[in-house]
């Protein structure tokens, strides 16, 4: 391949920019709001969690461009990040952060 | 096209082939360093109750043995070839960042000296807490003097040096490759220098981690590793060998790819099996990460901790005895020219073998209870860094030294070199698996005649005696080939990848022409016909701040250790500063 | 294909990608483990404080809550700069990059504030573990805010002097990547540490 850049995608517009904007907010919204709403607390980590995972995927995807850009940025991003979550499990466990039984 | 000389060009040089001279260079002083370090280690232990050294400074001793090979002299020499020979490999001009990969030399060069000055201050106040700097020997507490800031503060610097190295070949090997240079046909060491690199970028930021919380329990009082509030040393531990595990295949990875190189040329066979071989050390690098607490087996991590991390432990015996299995296939049927280089890379798989043989009695938790902290772990990670990773880059240094040079170091003193390094390492080394299960334990600075270990201990020191004599061979043989040694054409080993298509040494552009791939072994399938030069190439002007960025690192290192806060800021300030102009100045590859 | 390119991209490449955003990438993907390994500590030590301030007792979430709906908002300035200097449109570039540069320092200055207040609380770096690890994940991330900062602010500086341009959005690119993942890792500490606190 001959050329300098990778074929560049055509960008989201500024109305998909602030959508993810609106996205974000809302989702911030209804997490803080999880937060102060006692009947959610059973359920508090696992909504929480997912949550912020699909905020954390929408700015990487979106304002970091990964969703259009080249596969490749995704698993030089991806692996590192997958090697440090799971690191990071498997020192919770060894801390006994899951611990059975106490 | 001439090449500029004098003091200056060498100080903003951003030529990878010059920045491969300066690591060589300066890792080779920090070698001998930590073998002076060494030689006095083994004088103290040659005899029982000996008094030649204090316990103190021994102690300082094999800290500093152990964190300069691994830190100032291991993995500087494998970049020093990283560095010259990748790019040369690929079929590029340079590597991706010129200017960043100046960056970590500097950085490497003034991180190394950081640590080391503290040599010479009053009382000589070296690092003392070991290479791997357990808390809480290393907390404030117990270790109140600047012994272990100029530890920790020195290898934070070292490791900004790599984590910068490690992104500059990333890019380079997977963007700068030549035409028909697929990832299937690069040369094995190329391909060992993207996975180590992988591996350099991932585990430093662990350390880093783990160091910034050490510096600040001594510096400010946190709690990171203290018992007293709760913390847990144990975290230390984790933390560093999260790091440290990864480390020990950064540091055997690129001396396995320089075999892979030298085997097949000096067999006149290509590398058997290298799909099988490139795979195994990628293989390696992600299992490198789920082994790091057979490091901790007497940590009391419990059985079912101790269970996972052995049999982790070794499964990764299984890519590693891989290739070796094809290494010896590849010697099989093979024309085999016994030059140093190859006897080097021979004594390697000899001797990383019996290295990886001790290393897998270490993954069973209940032997290791009994070889841990012992010299039998001493033994095996010698074997292993100085059988496996010296003899791969003794290798390498006579093999790619005519490429670099010019000229080719005398066959006759490598030779000598060699059989001196091989028996001497083996004579060093090999009685340790016995003084270590007879219940020697390490980090004494001396040892009762009870024990039973008197004659072993003095053999252990007579083998380094040996291993002294053969530098002072090697270093003669390097001295007397700048006048005495024969002149090296493009090939002078009939080898078969990029780097023995262009002259020795080659120009400032490398390739006339960048050349098209077509084979894995381009100069034996395919040699590349002769192609009138183009006019002009341009090449990259050299740059100052690089060096002046750098500059900035052991400045902001002062002020912890001085206790001195505002420090830190000039020293960002320089950085900063530096890395603007570098940003700003015009400057093109 | 641009002359007036700088470094990398002038030339042939073997994978057809920015070198200097591939580098940036792989930066990225080596600041998920420094961020990794310090949330991991923060987790690990939660509720093994033996004494002092507890994060319920602390934490103050009404006004986290706002500072990171600024860093939020500060990544969708960041874009709207990058279109602009794609497009050409500096004058919008200038305000985007200065918005950007405004919003990473309210976030700056409601961390000092969120600090000196839980200090006088009681929490210091030295009073327990929630003390240290709070304050070396959340003063580390601060810190890489004030660094982009610093980028944006340079950045912005560099088009009012008419130097920046659409020649130049690759470099407007990577500063880009740099403080969304910033804002992302803000997400991460916002959730475990504020939201998810034992």
């Amino acid at each position: 391949m001959q050329e300098t850049h990778a074929a560049e995608h055509p960008h989201p517009t500024a109305a998909t920019y602030i959508r993810v904007a609106v996205i974000l907010t809302i989702l911030t919204v209804i997490e803080v709001g999880v937060f102060y709403v006692p009947v959610f607390h059973p359920v508090l980590a696992p909504v929480l969690l997912s949550l912020s995972a699909v905020k954390f995927a929408i700015v990487v995807m979106f304002y970091m461009h990964l969703k259009m850009d080249s596969r490749f940025f995704t698993l030089l991003f991806g692996g590192p990040l997958l090697l440090a979550a799971v690191v990071m499990l498997g020192l919770l466990f060894l801390f006994g952060v899951f611990a059975f039984e106490h | 096209m001439s090449e500029a000389t004098g003091l200056k060009s060498w100080l903003t040089t951003t030529d990878h082939k010059r920045i491969g001279k300066l690591y060589f260079w300066t890792a080779f002083v920090f070698f001998l360093l930590g073998g002076f370090e060494a030689l006095l280690i083994r004088a103290q232990l040659a005899k029982p109750d000996n008094t030649l050294i204090s316990a103190d400074t021994y102690n300082q001793l094999f800290t500093m043995h152990g964190t300069t090979m691994v830190f100032m002299a291991l993995m500087p020499l494998a970049a020093a070839f990283f560095n010259y020979i990748v790019p040369l490999q690929i079929g590029a001009r340079d590597v991706a960042f010129p200017r960043l990969n100046a960056f970590s030399y500097w950085v490497f060069l003034l991180g190394a000296l950081f640590m080391n000055a503290s040599w010479l201050l009053p009382h000589h106040p070296a690092p003392d807490g070991g290479w791997f700097g357990y808390a809480t020997l290393t907390e404030r507490q117990f270790n109140p003097g600047p012994n272990i800031d100029f530890w920790l503060l020195g290898l934070q610097i070292l490791g900004i040096a790599s984590l910068a190295a490690g992104f500059n070949f990333i890019v380079t090997i997977l963007n700068l490759r030549a035409p028909g240079m697929k990832m299937m046909r690069l040369p094995v060491f190329s391909w060992m220098t993207l996975v180590t690199s992988f591996l350099m970028i991932t585990a430093f930021p662990v350390i880093t981690v783990a160091l910034v919380f050490l510096m600040f329990d001594r510096v400010f009082g946190t709690h990171f590793y203290l018992p007293q509030a709760g913390g847990d040393p144990v975290l230390w531990q984790h933390l560093f060998w999260l790091f440290g595990h990864p480390e020990v295949y950064i540091l055997i990875l690129p001396a396995m790819g320089v075999v892979s190189e030298v085997l097949p040329t000096f067999s006149r066979k290509p590398l058997f099996g290298y799909t099988v071989v490139v795979y195994s050390g990628v293989l390696i690098g992600f299992m490198g990460w789920g082994v790091w607490s057979h490091h901790m087996f007497s940590v009391g991590l419990g059985p079912i901790a101790d269970s996972v991390f052995a049999l982790t432990t070794m499964l990764i015996a299984i890519p590693t005895g891989v290739k070796i299995f094809n290494w010896l296939a590849t010697l099989w049927g093979g024309q085999i020219r016994l030059t140093t280089a190859m006897c080097f890379a021979l004594g390697f798989i000899a001797l990383f073998t019996i290295g990886g043989l001790s290393g897998v009695t270490h993954a069973a938790p209940p032997a290791d209870l009994q070889q841990t902290d012992t010299y039998y772990v001493v033994a095996h990670f010698h074997y292993v860094l100085f059988g496996g990773t010296m003899m791969g880059l003794f290798a390498g240094m006579y093999y790619w030294w005519p490429k670099m040079t010019g000229r080719l170091l005398s066959e006759r003193l490598g030779l000598v070199h060699f059989w001196l390094m091989f028996i001497g390492m083996n004579l060093t080394f090999f009685p340790m698996h016995f003084i270590g299960l007879l219940g020697m334990p390490r980090r004494i600075y001396t040892y009762s005649h009870d024990l039973g270990v008197d004659s072993m201990n003095l053999l252990s020191s007579i083998g380094a005696g040996l291993l002294g004599l053969g530098m002072i061979v090697f270093v003669f043989n390097m001295w007397r080939t700048r006048r005495h040694g024969a002149v090296a054409g493009p090939n002078p080993w009939d080898g078969a990848t990029l780097e023995w298509s262009i002259p020795s040494p080659p120009p400032v552009h490398n390739f006339d022409v960048i050349p098209t791939v077509t084979s894995r072994l381009p100069l034996w399938d395919a040699p590349p016909k002769p192609v009138p030069p183009p006019g002009h190439i341009h090449v990259p002007a050299g740059s100052w701040w690089p060096m002046v960025a750098a500059a900035g690192l052991p400045v902001m290192a002062l002020a912890p250790l001085t206790h001195t806060v505002w420090i830190v800021f000039v020293g960002a300030a320089i950085l900063l500063y530096g890395i603007y102009r570098w940003a700003y100045e015009p400057f093109e590859v | 294909m641009s002359h007036a390119a700088p470094a990398a991209t002038a030339h042939y490449t073997s994978m057809g990608l920015d070198s200097r955003k591939m580098g940036f990438w792989a930066f990225i993907g080596s600041e998920c483990l420094l961020f990794g390994s310090l949330i991991s500590t923060y987790l690990v030590y939660q509720g093994r404080s033996v004494s002092g301030p507890t994060p319920s007792e602390i934490l103050n979430i009404p006004v986290t809550s706002i500072s990171t709906f600024d860093l939020l908002m500060s990544s969708l300035w960041m874009v709207l700069a990058l279109a602009a200097v794609q497009r050409g449109d500096m004058k919008w570039a200038k305000v985007w990059l200065l918005g950007v540069a405004i919003g990473g320092a309210i976030f700056i200055g409601f961390q000092i504030y969120e600090f000196s207040s839980f200090v006088r609380e009681g929490l210091t770096l030295q009073a327990n573990l929630f003390g240290c690890t709070f304050f070396i994940l959340t003063g580390t991330h601060g810190a890489h805010v004030t660094v982009g900062v610093l980028w944006m602010l340079t950045l912005w500086y560099r088009a009012m002097r008419g130097k920046l341009g659409p020649e130049h959005a690759m470099t407007v690119e990577i500063a880009g990547l740099y403080w969304h993942f910033v804002d992302v890792v803000w997400i991460v500490i916002f959730t475990l540490v504020y939201l998810l606190h034992k």
